[in-house]
């Protein structure tokens, strides 16, 4: 991560992960000397920008939109930490170079919606991923689930996608500008991850039967994480009266929808019987996580935390 | 990987390997595919999405072709000579004696 000090002339980290340069149009098309490996930085929204912003007076949310944006953000952070385990580890180099880049996309979204939320509090993105305890974190129970094998961590992110989809899709139409904003950038990422796992959901269901077996047990695994991503609350129906942000519960029958589509094509549904798994207790966005959440906190905050301060 | 504790081992060995493919990548629209690298892919359809993913991860890109590898006939390195050495002096294949209209940038 960068400090908010930052020129805009210097390497930044942009939501795609990349190291990119500041510096607008730079290649720009219709030149002779065309590569297929030509890099432009693009003209994407980045955290950067939004601390800018901040900094200038021009955007502060209310403290029920950061309170908001802190639960959306923590979501991507949680699970941008768990999908970066898989880096080098995955099936095949293809699948390690993917899974990393849903989670590079997962933590642009997050330092986007942390570096707004902490606006609020005046903290920075480093402050609120590094320096908070368990107990602060607002992210729902399946985004720290464990990976599981392969199958558990593509059930998890396609569950995920699909919600996030929803989400973001109706954020886009906020009515604080940062948060649509971010929304709208986010949005086109999610779309893909949808895409990703959607495939490979089918591909599992369609495979081995040893692929099958997993995929059905995964989703078994982590079907009980389901229902707290769609509950409402005080905050929520607060920030849904201003149109700052939605009802959870408002996207459950598209994410329904738009899952039982790709289930009932894998063929999956007679074997899942999703309605009658239980469902877990949640409590996530009250601060109240599972076992394990502390280690992974430990994993993440440690080198923050041992050097206080330190940038690369 | 890590497994959960319940999994059993796979009862078949790991099957074969994923095919290779060739991956062509078109940076704007006007100019033509070139090729960028290779990648293994189990089939079509993952192929391009992998080719998304490593080779247009910097906006390189406006399409993408994926070949299986082995669908492509390359010619052979040995008979360079009589493959490629031919034209070599018969400047009047070229159009060297035209002035290029003017704003034609891919000719």
């Amino acid at each position: 991560m960068t400090t908010p000090e930052q020129k805009n002339t210097d390497f930044a980290i942009e939501g795609h992960g990349d190291i990119s340069v500041g510096v607008r149009g730079a290649g720009a098309s219709g030149d002779g000397s065309a590569s297929a490996t030509r890099i432009t930085p693009g003209n994407a929204l980045r955290p950067e920008d939004i601390a800018l912003e901040i900094r200038k007076g021009q955007v502060k949310p209310t403290e029920d939109v950061a309170e908001y944006a802190l639960r959306i953000g923590d979501d991507g952070l949680i699970l941008a930490q768990r999908l970066g385990h898989w880096i080098s580890r995955a099936p095949e180099l293809e699948e390690d170079v993917a899974l990393g880049n849903i989670a590079l996309d997962q933590l642009g979204h997050a330092r986007s919606f942390l570096t707004y939320a902490g606006a609020a509090w005046d903290k920075s993105e480093d402050d609120l991923a590094y320096f908070r305890r368990e107990h602060e974190f607002r992210s729902a129970h399946l985004f720290e689930q464990p990976n599981g094998d392969f199958a558990v961590t593509i059930a998890r992110q396609f569950i995920v996608s699909y919600y996030q989809f929803e989400l973001y899709k109706r954020l886009t139409g906020s009515t604080d500008s940062t948060i649509a904003a971010i929304a709208a950038k986010a949005l086109k990422e999610v779309d893909y991850h949808r895409d990703h796992t959607a495939q490979w959901v089918l591909r599992l269901a369609g495979g081995t039967e040893e692929s099958r077996r997993r995929i059905v047990q995964a989703f078994k695994l982590v079907w009980p994480y389901v229902d707290e991503l769609f509950e409402d609350d005080e905050l929520t129906a607060r920030v849904a009266a201003t149109k700052a942000g939605v009802q959870p519960s408002s996207l459950r029958a598209d994410f329904d929808q738009l899952t039982g589509e790709i289930l009932s094509e894998a063929g999956l549904e007679e074997d899942l019987k999703l309605g009658a798994i239980p469902q877990a207790l949640g409590g996530g966005r009250q601060g109240k996580h599972s076992e394990h959440m502390g280690y992974l906190l430990a994993e993440m905050q440690v080198l923050a935390r041992e050097h206080p301060g330190a940038s690369w | 990987m890590t497994t959960p504790a319940n999994a059993t081992p796979a009862s078949q060995p790991h099957e074969t390997p994923w095919a290779l493919w060739e991956v062509f990548v078109r940076s704007s629209r006007g100019l033509s595919h070139v090729h960028a690298g290779s990648l293994h892919a189990p089939d079509a359809a993952m192929a391009l999405r992998n080719a998304r993913d490593l080779y247009t991860r910097r906006n390189e890109g406006v399409s993408i072709w994926v070949v299986p590898a082995e669908a492509i006939s390359s010619s052979d390195p040995d008979s360079k000579g009589s493959f490629f050495e031919s034209p070599q002096g018969k400047d009047y294949r070229h159009a060297t004696y035209y002035t290029k209209s003017e704003g034609v940038k891919h000719l």
